[in-house]
């Protein structure tokens, strides 16, 4: 994967196939102790510990249609190759949580890329799902629950044109004003 | 921490969507609509499905074609990604491999609005034993 939101998207998708109900994305940029964690947890259907422990093997997948599962592997090598490192935990009927570290400044660490974009389509594609987004950095914190936002919305449904690009730029202003990493 | 900027503001936006909506309820009756379903998975992801996504969804949206866009995951075309199944009310699925924008802009102008396939489908390549 290119940037770091493109991974964020591909593990929500796990969340998503573990029929998560609610699915929370933490970044949290540490630059004092050059550290950028991203956290995603579930509520989703979890894994037994025999899944636990195959599931960073990409060659161990659930699905059917191919025999390669390369999202927590790829997650976890680039989390590594930045001095950082990776940790997978999840109980069964309960959710999964996980939690990778990358060195900030690291020289190969993966930019953001277009975490904005990646929030609108994961918030405004995926049906009953909610979401938690919280962002903190050394300039401040924001957080962003679409329950209150769908509350405000009453019947109006999250993905209509007009509410889409007033989350972008909410969204865009609020990163923006707690400078976010690239 | 920051909460939401304003929610009056959205608050605003509700009332004024409120009262141009449609009544017609959207994703209860999604066989009655134009169905894309864009296959989110890691190598989708890898080779440009969530721009795919977006640029279908806004795209539709500006020329006012209704559609129910979902992100679904592998369909097993890893090797053609970014894939889409595109459904037109009444007719049989269609699987498009190689969708970037340019081949979306493609699908939209011509199956999507036209009724004429583009180049690209992904052929079933299964047949039952009874044939």
């Amino acid at each position: 994967m290119k940037d770091l939101s493109l991974h964020i998207l591909d593990i929500v998708q796990n969340s998503i196939r573990a029929k998560a109900k609610l699915i929370e994305i933490e970044i949290d940029e540490r630059s004092a102790e050059n550290k950028l964690i991203i956290t995603i947890s579930d509520n989703g259907s979890g894994m037994s510990e025999d899944q636990l422990e195959r599931a960073i093997d990409p060659f161990y997948t659930s699905r059917t249609t191919r025999k390669v599962g390369l999202g927590l592997s790829l997650f976890k090598q680039n989390a590594e190759t930045t001095a950082g490192s990776f940790k997978l935990e999840s109980e069964l009927g309960k959710g999964t949580k996980v939690t990778a570290v990358f060195g900030l400044k690291h020289l190969d660490r993966p930019v953001m890329g277009d975490l904005v974009g990646t929030l609108i389509l994961l918030i405004c594609s995926s049906g009953g799902i909610d979401y938690v987004f919280k962002h903190k950095t050394s300039s401040g914190e924001f957080e962003f629950d679409i329950r209150d936002i769908k509350q405000t919305l009453e019947n109006v449904p999250i993905n209509h044109p007009d509410v889409r690009l007033f989350l972008k730029e909410l969204l865009q202003e609020n990163l923006e004003h707690i400078q976010i990493t690239e | 921490m920051n909460k939401i900027k304003s929610l009056a503001d959205l608050k605003k936006l509700q009332a004024e969507v409120q009262s141009k909506i449609k009544l017609r309820e959207k994703g209860d009756n999604p066989e009655h609509l134009i169905q894309i379903k864009v296959s989110m998975s890691t190598c989708g992801i890898a080779s440009g499905a969530k721009e795919t996504m977006t640029f279908l969804i806004e795209e539709l949206d500006h020329q006012g074609i209704d559609s129910v866009i979902t992100q679904v995951g592998c369909m097993g075309y890893c090797y053609a990604e970014p894939t889409i199944e595109l459904t037109i009310p009444g007719q049989k699925p269609v699987v498009y491999g190689y969708v970037n924008k340019t081949k979306a802009q493609e699908i939209i102008e011509k199956h999507i609005k036209l009724n004429v396939m583009v180049d690209g489908i992904i052929p079933i390549t299964f047949s039952s034993i009874d044939n």
